[in-house]
């Protein structure tokens, strides 16, 4: 602390530099790795499926929407035509 | 047993190459037997910092090729015998490089050599990924400064899941420098602290580098910092980085500012 700072009232910006690092940092291990989790689950999701029906792997879409209170996980598999009677007479 | 050890930051300009130069000098003093590799394919600059410039025949990427030998790519230090450099390509593209024969030439490194050293160009793509790929230990040069710290944070994830020791289920072992380290910055509360990037970091101190004219003046001759001025703070600062990580215990330095009463008043830095 220098006698200058007492006059001109310059506060030290090293403590606004280490919040706004924690908060972005958190922010972004949190984020880190997700592409392959989502992609893994894509895979399991398909595998078990699959045992069951047949299925277009390119119609199955997993995402991750993030929100501020929730987060939600969505999965959309489009079933080919016919497999809803496999279903029906399963149930 | 040979340890490959990467210098990496993820951003430009922290003081890669002047580290890998001055720890790699500093090592070889100490006896190791020490290559340094320049990864930075097309934009080499290990070769000028270590004063080899004007002796560069053969490359790394001459190497991964088969065009050269490793022996005959190999430029032995003219003023440490256990110092040796392998440049990187200024001519070819970066892609040039594969992951099989970076492995093939530091498998052949190892068997000669303490200390493999990688010296990993900036930025997150494949150079940097390849730097790191086969390390055993890292150095993450890191300066007191918020993006700084930001890709170093990003540069430990990737070590943390990219190398093949994470693949394999095995730690890399890293260690933070701190270079460009400006004590009387840090005390007016201008820079990070060490403590702030190290709990922010989570990963232990290897050493603090203080910014400081004598690092330039070492790059401006060609010679690492540890030789050109063995005196100085920042060669000292490399020279104890160096024996912790042999596994000495060396009782951490931290920079403080020398200034006169006038400046202690204004709060100015010392010139």
């Amino acid at each position: 602390m220098s006698v200058l700072r007492l006059f001109t009232g310059r506060t030290a910006s090293a403590p606004v530099a280490r919040e706004r690092l924690q908060i972005l940092l958190a922010h972004e291990r949190s984020l880190r790795g997700q592409p392959d989790l989502l992609m893994q689950l894509r895979e399991e999701i398909l595998a078990v499926v699959s045992r069951h029906v047949v299925l277009d792997p390119d119609k199955v879409i997993v995402r991750m929407d993030r929100g501020k209170h929730v987060s939600t996980l969505e999965v959309d598999i489009e079933l080919p035509s016919g497999a809803d009677r496999a279903f029906a007479s399963a149930g | 047993m040979a340890k490959v050890l990467v210098v990496t930051s993820g951003k430009g300009g922290v003081g890669k190459t002047t580290t890998t130069a001055a720890m790699g000098a500093a090592l070889a003093q100490a006896g190791e037997k020490v290559v340094v590799v320049d990864f930075d394919v097309g934009l080499r600059n290990l070769d000028l910092v270590l004063g080899a410039e004007r002796r560069v025949v053969f490359d790394l990427i001459n190497v991964v090729h088969g065009v050269a030998k490793l022996p005959q790519a190999l430029i032995r230090d003219k003023r440490l015998e256990n110092l040796w450099l392998l440049p990187a390509s200024q001519t070819k593209d970066k892609d040039a490089l594969t992951e099989d024969g970076v492995g093939r030439v530091i498998h052949e490194l190892r068997k000669t050599f303490d200390w493999v050293i990688c010296d990993s160009p900036a930025g997150i793509e494949r150079g940097a990924m390849l730097a790191m790929r086969y390390a055993d230990e890292a150095i993450i040069v890191t300066n007191p400064e918020v993006s700084s710290v930001r890709d170093s944070d990003r540069i430990i994830g990737m070590l943390d899941s990219k190398t093949v020791r994470a693949e394999n289920g095995e730690r890399v072992e890293k260690h933070i420098l701190i270079t460009r380290y400006d004590a009387g910055r840090a005390a007016r509360g201008e820079m990070l602290s060490i403590d702030d990037v190290l709990e922010i970091l989570a990963t232990p101190l290897l050493g603090i580098v203080p910014e400081s004219q004598d690092v330039l003046r070492a790059s401006n001759v060609g010679c690492p910092v540890t030789l050109n001025s063995p005196a100085s703070a920042p060669a000292r600062a490399y020279h104890d980085a160096m024996r912790r990580l042999l596994g000495e215990e060396v009782e951490m330095q931290i920079p403080v500012e020398r200034k006169g009463l006038m400046n202690l008043l204004l709060g100015r830095r010392a010139a």
